[in-house]
């Protein structure tokens, strides 16, 4: 089996990979980080994404060995010593998830949209979240958190993309 | 859902890939992985031996030509949509990029892979026929060789490459006069579109019609355009009324089938509103730009 380097939330890891084994189970199985949630496995519904070299990606549309050398950031990357991220404390305060599944990958294109776009309208929050399915919420109260996140975020809290 | 048991090799350089291409009856090229590692999960596609390309260097550059922009296979769609290089080239590529899947998608898709998949619903193989854009093929045994876009779409998911063969170039001339516009339709953002219409435009100092040429996507097996028809109408002054007369004989010429996603009838007639519309807004853009 090939050995690949990759580096995930500012840790690197050494791994031997199946070359079958996508990104995402290389991840939930092998290093652990089960916040990358799996949904339907063909690149509609999302759940899934990651920040691959510091743009969003499908980890299930992702082989773990072509991520070879690679720098990966997962939800469990987000927060810092404790402290929420502006987009998930947003997510919490504005009742933005109900049962929590597809959360991981609307909080990781958040924070690479609003990295991108730090003062978007309601409009391009839900073209930038358009990839992304959520079954319980109606998106509403995800477009007021990333939103809210943009505010705060402009006021100066805390960095756009997580830095190790 | 996992993928089957594949063969993994990832050459280093193009001649390596060549090579690993050459010695299968089975292989397949891994670009952005977009479509083909979806039809590998739901075990649609079941290659021997998967060539990893993406570390051939060679592959991602653009390069500009003076004339045309090369671009090479490995060009991502991100980079499409953002490149200064490419805009300027060829606008419409950024255009059509923003109706192309979502971010996260063109984080890793090509532009190699989008026009080697040949997806008739897909926004690139439709500019690929209305901007002429011409693909350069290699293989081991065969050497390089240049295709010309209205030779390259065979049919659905088909092209005129051979299996050994890899799209290592697309070149893209550049849009010297004129204005280009491109819509589609789909249900949900991202989504394949169920019609594609693009259209380029540019006139004379009387508002008379100097070149003008349109594509449609999602209509056929491949992307559709008549260049006879087109000509036919050089010379005629640009109006509302011709723009609808041009999406009218278009939507007559082709020949949709009815499927899953609409039918026969509802294509026909986005196709026709699609370009009529893509018509009047690029000559718009034509006579802006040239202050008329």
């Amino acid at each position: 089996m090939p050995n690949i380097t990759l580096t995930v939330n500012g840790t690197q890891h050494r791994l031997e990979v199946d070359p079958r084994w996508l990104l995402a189970d290389v991840l939930r199985e092998q290093l652990n980080l089960t916040g990358t949630h799996l949904g339907c496995e063909q690149g509609v519904c999302g759940a899934c994404t990651i920040l691959l070299n510091g743009r969003p990606a499908r980890s299930c549309l992702t082989l773990a060995v072509t991520a070879d050398g690679s720098d990966i950031i997962t939800v469990e990357g987000l927060a810092h010593n404790g402290q929420l991220h502006p987009v998930q404390e947003a997510f919490w305060q504005e009742h933005a998830l109900q049962c929590g599944f597809c959360t991981p990958g609307f909080l990781i294109t958040s924070v690479h949209f609003l990295s991108e776009n730090p003062n978007p309208t309601r409009e391009e929050i839900r073209e930038a979240l358009s990839g992304n399915l959520c079954r319980c919420t109606g998106y509403q109260h995800i477009v007021n958190a990333v939103e809210r996140a943009s505010e705060t975020m402009r006021k100066g809290a805390t960095h756009a993309v997580p830095q190790d | 859902m996992k993928p089957p048991v594949f063969e993994y090799v990832r050459p280093a350089s193009l001649a390596e890939a060549l090579d690993a291409l050459a010695s299968s009856e089975d292989a397949k090229v891994l670009a952005g992985g977009q479509s083909l590692i979806p039809m590998m999960n739901m075990r649609l596609a079941r290659p021997g031996l998967l060539v990893d390309i993406n570390h051939i260097p060679e592959l991602t550059e653009i390069h500009d030509n003076g004339d045309t922009l090369h671009l090479g296979a490995l060009v991502r769609h991100y980079q499409l949509e953002t490149d200064a290089r490419i805009k300027a080239a060829f606008p419409l590529i950024p255009e059509a990029e923003r109706l192309i899947g979502h971010p996260a998608i063109r984080t890793r898709g090509t532009i190699g892979g989008s026009l080697s998949h040949a997806d008739p619903a897909a926004e690139l193989p439709v500019l690929a026929m209305l901007g002429e854009w011409n693909m350069t093929v290699h293989s081991r045994d065969g050497g390089a060789r240049t295709i010309p876009a209205e030779e390259f779409f065979m049919s659905y998911l088909m092209t005129t490459m051979g299996p050994d063969e890899l799209l290592t170039r697309i070149t893209v001339p550049k849009q010297l006069a004129g204005a280009s516009h491109i819509r589609e339709f789909a249900v949900r953002s991202g989504d394949f579109a169920l019609a594609i219409a693009a259209a380029m435009v540019s006139l004379n100092g009387d508002g008379s019609i100097a070149t003008v040429r349109f594509a449609l996507g999602g209509v056929g097996d491949v992307p559709w355009r008549n260049r006879e028809l087109e000509s036919s109408f050089v010379g005629t002054m640009g109006s509302d009324a011709l723009w609808r007369d041009i999406g009218r004989q278009a939507a007559l010429a082709i020949d949709p089938v009815d499927d899953m996603h609409a039918s026969a009838a509802h294509r026909r007639q986005l196709a026709e509103t699609l370009l009529t519309e893509s018509l009047h807004r690029a000559a718009e853009m034509a006579r802006e730009r040239s202050g008329r």
